[in-house]
């Protein structure tokens, strides 16, 4: 099973994965996002049968369509490449990942896929309620889908509600609630839809702003602003609330990535947050150049023990905490769940051998110690560290995960005050002559992007070097293809992503001046 | 209800839901088969306009039974998606760029400011309808000849050509598939024309396309069918053990008389279809025809993973090919996954909804100069 890995292929693999994940989570979150904006909208041009409503409906409609299609385009490569670039991966988890992809697409995709074509040729064709009907199914049909795909995610972070086989060396669902249902999951859902609904909610603003700022399609802006400050103000405080519990339980699930987060090296009780830090170009550890040394900081103290684990001096373990070990505190090191994690494949090993030479009775000896409680507890949940050769490699790049974090974390609070402001100006009819406001306005739209894409480096660079937290590496994961053809697609998919992005700005760019009345 | 059904029976129920998505996929390719049609069946950027919108409001439909096909047999049949994606990583990829190229191009076609150009992104359609079809049919025929693939005791497994799956091209039996294919894509898309667009130019012409497209499609077709005929396909006993099979295909069609039947009267509902259409201008013969493509192209993959077929042999190692037993999901996976499959009519019913809510302004000149976005 263990055979000489390919790094460049590894990190080329990555490459792919990361640059096709990106690309269309710059998509992504303004789809989950615009359809409830426009939801809304649509009901109130229903309800009150003012024709303004049913502009502004269909103006933000024809920029939601630019922003879906190229969505769609990147999302089909991501499924795929589960099987093209990490088909051992998509064995050893298949029996548990696959179920949400399917489910995605019979449950969500369908609805989406079906109902969009009558939010856009259905004006004039069919009934208003039936239209509005139609945008709202639209919307819960995208943001099903966030769901399945999240659970299958997080279940990369969490792995629950199921049972390796040694018969057919892949894990196997046994509780499809406990997949579904699992706090990461939910917790992963609410805070990911969330946040791509305060993204929308600032880009409807940053739009509008703009208009104002010109002095053009005033009626529409103010109009279009009160929809979205009031969406995005309340799914910003959800989207902080949520946040809050996806740190408790990545601190306790990930503690690797929660220490990187908050460049955490050595554990501390009644640790302090670091609001603000910067790190210095020279490494804490000459051997590890991941391990940077703060330059400067402001730290909060205990409010990060008490962001972990609800109490105010509770110890947070460190880096240092995890690949040393830290006896007092019940840390187990690295070194040794790499010797577990060998156990553990050795038996996997001995048991295919006695299978594959016959011997009956001695592959059902093996079988049976490598299901027993006290063997999986021990070893197999250790399994994944028979890979690792050294253990700086259990260590992610800290700075890259403490700025995403941060950044992502300090435009997400500003965002909240941004919506309140954004709101009294409208209320107060002041927002067109503030232009200071309509600028920032505007300037915060790429800012939502930034955090957005800091949230998905968080959470996915965040959890290397696993695939599946503690059980496979990417190393372990990638397929049996030559580096040449992975470099080849990446940058052919480089290429394709980023003339398409460029067609999707420019067109966008020109239907916002053309404006609603075009 | 389906916890008491077996393993096998399971395995047997989930190759038949990815047999009916890949046949549903098959009829909903008249999509491409449409794009395919952009710069012969259109005379001028009026007849294209026309003919897009038409398909325009079903491309979604296809490219979302494609993810789901994908999906269902990842879900389903892991060790396939794990050796064939991994393997063939060429002709998946090509795929992939056929299919992300259509995605945006409906939407950015006319669009103002689009740097690339209308004639690019019909490009991209055309592209998207010609590899697209082709590339999915010849995929689809490794099913029947096999590729060269290991898999080992760990279930890791490799592929054994340094031409990562490329090399299907050059078995005429999978390139035939693929352009029976194509051009029953087309053949579907002509008749889908006929009902959606209410033009008497366009219909006129799709008589004369429906010749040039059905000789081609009866000869790649019929040189498939017989020699699937007459090939050696790849058989497992109940220990697993997989032998080549002299005649397999003819074995299954005499020994799946059920499916056998499905598959005779889906040909003959195509044929029909084909001939109303031709020699009755008839405008809803897609309404024969479709039904008869979901019905053949079913049956076909029944025949490929039923009565112990292997439906993804191995020609480097026999051991090595796939079976629905070998290749599938765990028993609670398939039970859990088998009552989601209960949404699957609820989802084909509002999908039948919504068209006939959308069909009942048929397209036509005025309409597509005035509503094209």
């Amino acid at each position: 099973m263990i055979e000489s890995v390919d790094m460049s292929l590894v990190d080329w693999s990555r490459a792919q994965f990361a640059l096709t994940a990106m690309y269309h989570w710059i998509f992504v979150p303004l789809t989950l996002g615009l359809t409830f904006i426009i939801a809304i909208m649509e009901t109130i041009y229903v309800k009150t049968g003012n024709p303004e409503w049913g502009k502004i409906t269909r103006f933000w409609m024809k920029l939601f369509g630019i922003n879906f299609a190229i969505g769609v385009a990147t999302g089909i490569i991501l499924e795929f490449e589960f099987g093209t670039n990490w088909s051992k991966y998509s064995w050893f988890v298949g029996d548990i990942f696959g179920a949400p992809l399917a489910i995605e697409g019979i449950m969500a995709f369908f609805l989406e896929s079906t109902f969009i074509a009558v939010m856009f040729f259905g004006w004039g064709k069919v009934s208003k309620k039936f239209h509005l009907v139609s945008t709202w199914l639209v919307a819960v049909g995208s943001n099903l889908s966030a769901l399945w795909i999240l659970v299958a995610n997080a279940w990369m972070q969490k792995p629950v509600g199921m049972q390796f086989n040694p018969e057919t060396a892949r894990n196997e669902m046994v509780n499809f609630w406990e997949v579904a249902l699992s706090p990461t999951a939910v917790n992963k859902f609410l805070h990911t839809i969330s946040s791509a609904y305060v993204l929308s909610a600032v880009f409807v603003i940053g739009v509008s702003a703009w208009y104002l700022l010109k002095n053009r399609e005033l009626v529409f802006a103010r109009k279009s602003i009160i929809v979205a400050a009031i969406f995005g103000f309340l799914t910003s405080v959800y989207t902080i609330g949520t946040g809050d519990g996806s740190a408790r339980h990545v601190a306790k699930d990930q503690p690797m990535k929660f220490a990187a987060m908050e460049g955490l090296y050595n554990g501390q009780e009644g640790a302090g947050l670091v609001a603000l830090g910067v790190f210095s170009s020279s490494e804490t550890d000459p051997k590890n150049e991941n391990l940077k040394d703060f330059a400067m900081k402001i730290e909060i103290p205990n409010i990060l023990s008490y962001m972990a684990f609800m109490d105010w001096n509770a110890f947070v373990p460190g880096i240092h905490d995890l690949i040393d070990g830290n006896e007092k505190q019940g840390i187990m090191s690295a070194n040794e769940k790499i010797e577990r994690g060998k156990v553990a494949l050795a038996k996997l090993k001995a048991f295919k051998e006695a299978r594959k030479s016959g011997d009956k009775e001695l592959a059902e000896k093996l079988k049976t110690e490598f299901l027993a409680k006290n063997f999986q507890d021990n070893y197999f949940k250790y399994f994944g560290y028979a890979y690792i050769t050294d253990t700086n490699q259990l260590i992610p790049n800290v700075p890259l995960l403490f700025y995403s974090f941060h950044i992502m974390v300090g435009i997400g609070m500003f965002f909240m005050f941004l919506f309140i402001y954004a709101l009294y100006l409208i209320i107060r009819k002041k927002a067109i002559k503030h232009k200071l406001f309509l600028r920032v306005a505007i300037w915060s739209i790429p800012l939502a992007y930034l955090a957005s894409q800091a949230g998905w480096i968080v959470a996915e660079v965040g959890r290397q070097p696993w695939v599946i937290q503690d059980l496979m590496p990417t190393m372990a994961a990638v397929s049996h293809i030559s580096t040449g053809a992975v470099q080849t697609t990446f940058w052919l998919f480089t290429i394709i992503f980023t003339t398409l992005l460029i067609a999707e700005l420019r067109i966008m760019f020109r239907q916002i001046k053309n404006g609603p009345n075009s | 209800m389906f916890e008491t059904l077996s393993h096998l029976a399971l395995q047997q129920y989930w190759w038949v839901i990815i047999s009916l998505l890949a046949a549903l996929l098959v009829f909903m390719m008249f999509v491409q088969g449409g794009q395919s049609l952009i710069y012969n069946l259109a005379k001028n950027d009026e007849d294209r306009d026309i003919l897009l919108m038409s398909i325009g409001t079903k491309w979604e439909i296809t490219f979302t039974t494609l993810v789901t096909f994908g999906g269902a047999f990842f879900a389903s049949f892991p060790l396939f998606y794990s050796t064939s994606f991994g393997g063939a990583y060429w002709v998946w990829m090509a795929i992939l760029f056929c299919f992300v190229i259509q995605a945006v191009s409906y939407s950015y076609r006319k669009s103002p400011a689009n740097f690339l150009g209308q004639k690019t992104f019909d490009a991209f359609l055309f592209i998207n309808g010609l590899g697209g079809t082709i590339l999915i049919g010849t995929a689809v025929g490794t099913f029947f000849n096999g590729a060269m693939f290991s898999v080992n005791e760990m279930n890791f497994s490799k592929w054994e050509t340094p031409y990562g799956g490329l090399e299907a091209v050059l078995n005429y039996h999978n390139v035939a598939l693929g352009l029976a294919i194509f051009f029953l894509a087309r053949i579907i898309a002509l008749m889908y024309f006929r009902i959606s667009i209410d033009d008497k130019v366009i219909f006129d012409r799709t008589k004369k396309h429906l010749a040039i497209n059905v000789i081609p499609f009866l000869v790649f077709f019929l040189l498939f069918v017989i020699a699937l005929m007459f090939k050696p396909g790849y058989a497992y006993d109940a220990q697993g053990f997989v032998k080549v099979e002299p005649y397999k295909y003819l074995h299954n069609l005499l020994e799946l008389p059920v499916v056998t039947v499905v598959f005779l009267g889906g040909v003959v509902a195509v044929l029909w279809g084909i001939f109303t259409a031709y020699f009755k201008d008839s405008k809803k013969s897609i309404w024969v025809a479709g039904p008869g493509v979901v019905a053949t192209v079913f049956a076909l993959f029944l025949f490929t993973g039923l009565n112990n077929t292997s439906f993804y042999p191995s020609t480097f190692d026999a051991q090595s090919s796939l079976t629905i037993v070998n290749a599938s999901s765990s028993k609670f996976t398939l039970t859990a996954m088998s009552y989601v499959s209960l949404f699957v009519p609820f989802v084909m019913a509002y999908i039948w909804y919504v068209w006939k809510q959308l069909s009942k302004t048929t397209i036509d000149r005025e309409l597509a100069k005035n509503d094209y976005h």
